[in-house]
């Protein structure tokens, strides 16, 4: 039991940091490899609030969400926007660059070690019921993700903004033409992706460490949500990477010597077998 | 006598639509046959389908006789079916000696060769050469396709079919998007192909149609609706009601 | 038959192609030269040679074919493995380990090229990625086998042909990279040139035209993946017979992706691109690391991003922008 409530706070974490390459990826086209790196620079935004200016746990994550989407926005109006429409393979090898720069850059700031990381009072210890021991931590993880997951898909489905967003991606000439602001409209949806990014990546710190090669070790990750979850659905990114975070979890547990294998294999074999995800809608259109 | 090419009862379902709607169709040997339909009659999903580009839901392709209907499309070329594209598709960064020879090569078996060069395949590059002349492209042999007039990258097109030697061709719309005075110049290509190719044309065009077919079929919402000669064709009302009106807004 | 007797027509321009021009006899005298010029540099120069085969391995995927991999590493592993084993279990001649090196990642390549017949580029790189990680995984685990992250070690290579034995200095090491890779260069050049080569440029320009030809695409892209699976292996086997160990590292993902850079660097589509490429990243990653490690990083993951944004043609496509400027450079 424990293991699987593991898994889904591990799985929402994974979620919160995934779904913003799963946005950009299926509803603006944009293979940003370099989304870990967002996730990185939230985690190192709020090491250094946290313990260099001493700011409050709670209060350091929106100023993270922030300044990660600051910077996002930074980088799309100077960098990105010149490869909407360009191949995959150039996006691909920009956004390589971009996460080696950023892995560089961490080092020279921080060094090569872990960051640590004091979670408040508040949010440690644990709850102890029969056959399950719930970590107050984990169980924070799993409000603010489900809470997000909750909120995104009201945003894409119900709001005004959503509305625009789809008209945007699915033609940009005719939705200008209704006087939709498509500049405006995917600045402020890439700078969703960087925004949710750092956020898990503060809150990720407590789980999967802080270093330089961060972008690195978990990109894999990240892609796999998208690739079984179905690029630019939130629901299906929700489901991947709650089935994701229980495997790892589990697995690590119980079968230690097959490592990240299978996760990998299913990355594959769905991408064989279901380019569009296990959870996208129908191929055909 | 066996028909060069024949359906029997083709469908194609997509999801809840039928695209293609029963088709029995059959093209005689040496004939110039062509597939009238408005937009959207599902002529290019009948090509799709006759070519191999798609599976047939049910109903069956004979190629001289020959089921084909569960063959890839590379062999249906093999076997003497050749097609060219609605809208271009051509090797944009080739001279069109090199396009044309690399299909020249398909046709003979040689395109797995991979040690000697290209070069030293002469009656290939010969026979390409032949080609191009016979569609007045030898002038521009050397020069890249993508910097082509439109009207020659048509003829282009034609070449790269001509190379696979068809018995059976299928031209789709050969002159879209062509001027007018050049398609004219297009269309008297065509007619000098020898008998022994058959040809199936969709067109749009009703000038080119009348011109240049013996026979005519016309297709509407996936299913043929009446098949003839041209002049029956022009007298025919249900083809007024239903082709010729919508010609007309056009 | 004879050429044609078309009027007005000279079929030479196109039967001209494949024959080796001027700038390339000289290209292929450099590797003399840096033997006589940087001769304390062997070691260095081995590895240009061993990058710049696994480089051209992926000029024929990529360049010709069109197929992108984020994980092509994964037969430059395969390949070194394969000959680090060999030598580990007795298997000592240089020569048999690169065949052996090249029959598996073969095999590896044709296995996994039904992987990357169909889909997207963004599918390709993904599964291609996703392929590499695996075996990743697996030699990272199969500790007993692979050594793990500490590598293979105990490698001992005899003499090539029974010859010319490995030298401290690496003299020996270097003129057999070289030499292979000049083999295989010279080969993959007929492969490039042959109608096959030409079937795989028409594949890359337009790949639904393909079977409206005749052309049976996916059997063609099977086969070049496979040639490139080789190549990338014998590359691979190359490291680890010059180097006498395999690090874990001969599989990682910054392998393939370095990979990439090198060759979008060079320019894509022929081979000589594959080369230059090869030279001028290794001896900047030369120079700067010796500064700096960390800025070296830095500095790479800029190039990319420049590159990608205003150099897309690489030093190739810059060179022949240049030829076409000066009148007669043509010949």
């Amino acid at each position: 039991m424990t293991v699987i409530f593991d898994g889904i706070a591990s799985g929402l974490l994974l979620f919160l940091i995934s779904v913003g390459l799963s946005v950009t990826l299926g509803l603006m086209n944009f293979v940003n490899l370099a989304h870990g790196s967002f996730a990185m620079l939230g985690g190192y935004v709020c090491v250094v609030l946290l313990n260099r200016l001493g700011v409050p746990f709670l209060a350091a994550l929106p100023i993270v969400a922030l300044a990660s989407a600051l910077v996002g926005v930074a980088l799309e109006r100077t960098l990105y926007r010149r490869l909407y429409g360009a191949s995959d393979l150039d996006q691909v090898l920009f956004s390589i660059g971009l996460v080696f720069m950023s892995i560089s850059t961490a080092h020279f700031f921080f060094g090569a070690q872990q960051q640590p990381l004091q979670l408040p009072a508040m949010l440690s210890g644990q709850i102890n019921l029969p056959g399950l021991d719930i970590g107050v931590y984990r169980l924070f993880l799993i409000v603010v993700g489900l809470a997000i997951a909750i909120g995104l898909q009201w945003m894409i489905a119900g709001t005004r903004f959503g509305a625009q967003l789809r008209a945007a991606v699915d033609n940009p000439r005719t939705a200008r033409g209704l006087g939709i602001d498509v500049d405006r409209v995917f600045v402020l949806t890439f700078a969703l992706g960087p925004a949710l990014a750092g956020l898990g990546g503060a809150l990720g710190v407590e789980m999967l460490g802080l270093d330089p090669e961060f972008p690195v070790k978990y990109i894999v990750y990240f892609l796999i949500v998208v690739a079984v979850g179905g690029s630019g659905n939130i629901k299906g990114s929700l489901y991947a990477s709650l089935i994701i975070g229980i495997c790892d979890v589990a697995g690590k547990y119980y079968v230690p010597q097959v490592g990240a294998f299978v996760i990998y294999a299913v990355m594959v074999v769905t991408l064989i077998f279901r380019p569009q995800g296990l959870f996208g809608r129908n191929a055909a259109k | 006598m066996s028909y060069a090419l024949e359906t029997r009862n083709l469908v194609k379902r997509f999801g809840g639509f039928v695209a293609t709607n029963d088709v029995t169709l059959k093209v005689e040997a040496g004939a110039r046959h062509a597939l009238i339909g408005p937009n959207g009659a599902g002529k290019t999903t009948l090509i799709n389908l006759l070519t191999g580009f798609l599976e047939p839901s049910s109903g069956t392709v004979l190629l001289k006789g020959e089921d084909v209907t569960r063959l890839p499309q590379h062999q249906r070329v093999k076997r003497g079916l050749a097609r060219t594209f609605q809208i271009n598709r051509l090797f944009a960064k080739m001279t069109v000696l090199e396009s044309v020879t690399l299909a020249v090569c398909e046709r003979r078996g040689l395109g797995a060769r991979w040690w000697n060069p290209v070069g030293s395949h002469v009656e290939a590059i010969d026979e390409a050469a032949q080609l191009l002349a016979q569609l007045r492209l030898l002038d521009v042999a050397h020069h890249e396709t993508r910097s082509l007039a439109y009207g020659k990258q048509r003829l282009i097109e034609i070449a790269l079919a001509l190379a696979a030697k068809p018995s059976m061709l299928l031209l789709d719309e050969p002159a879209a998007g062509v001027p007018t005075g050049e398609s004219r110049e297009l269309f008297e290509t065509i007619a000098q192909l020898p008998r022994d190719v058959t040809i199936l044309l969709i067109e749009h065009d009703m000038d080119l149609v009348f011109r240049f077919a013996d026979r005519i079929s016309v297709l509407v919402n996936g299913g043929l609706v009446v098949e003839d000669t041209p002049e029956a064709i022009a007298k025919d009302k249900r083809v007024k009601e239903v082709y010729l009106g919508e010609a007309l807004d056009g | 038959m004879t050429t044609t007797t078309l009027a007005g027509f000279d079929p030479a321009p196109l039967q001209r192609q494949a024959r080796w021009k001027r700038a390339e006899y000289a290209f292929w005298l450099l590797p003399v030269a840096a033997y006589f010029a940087f001769g304390d540099q062997l070691a260095l120069l081995s590895q240009i040679a061993i990058t710049a085969l696994f480089a051209l391995s992926l000029d024929l995927i990529l360049g010709y074919a069109g197929i992108v991999s984020l994980g092509h590493a994964a037969f430059f592993g395969i390949g070194a493995y394969t000959a680090g084993l060999m030598a580990t279990h007795g298997w000592n001649q240089p020569l048999a380990g690169l065949a052996g090196a090249a029959v598996i990642a073969a095999l590896a390549g044709f296995v996994t090229s039904f992987l990357v017949l169909r889909g997207s580029d963004l599918t390709r790189l993904m599964v291609t990625l996703g392929v590499a990680l695996m075996l990743f995984e697996m030699a990272n685990k199969l500790t007993h086998i692979t050594g793990g992250v500490d590598g293979l070690q105990g490698i001992e290579m005899k003499p090539i042909l029974g010859m010319f034995a490995f030298d401290l200095y690496g003299k020996t090491a270097y003129i057999y990279a070289m030499l292979v890779l000049f083999g295989l260069f010279w080969v993959a050049r007929r492969i490039v040139h042959s109608p096959f080569g030409h079937s795989l440029r028409g594949i890359h320009l337009n790949m639904a035209r393909m079977p409206a030809l005749g052309t049976p695409v996916n059997a063609r892209l099977i086969g070049v993946y496979t040639v490139a699976a080789a190549y990338a292996g014998v590359a691979g086997a190359l490291l680890t017979q010059t180097t006498q160990f395999v690090s874990i590292d001969v599989l990682s993902f910054p392998r393939s992706a370095e990979l990439l850079l090198i060759l979008v660097l060079g320019g894509t589509g022929s081979l000589y691109g594959a080369l230059i490429g090869t030279i001028v990243f290794m001896t900047a990653h030369h120079l700067l690391s010796d500064i700096n490690p960390q800025y070296w990083q830095f500095w790479l993951g800029a190039l990319l991003v420049v590159v990608v944004l205003f150099a897309r043609d690489g030093v190739m496509g810059g060179l022949r922008a240049l030829a076409r400027r000066l009148p007669g450079a043509a010949k």
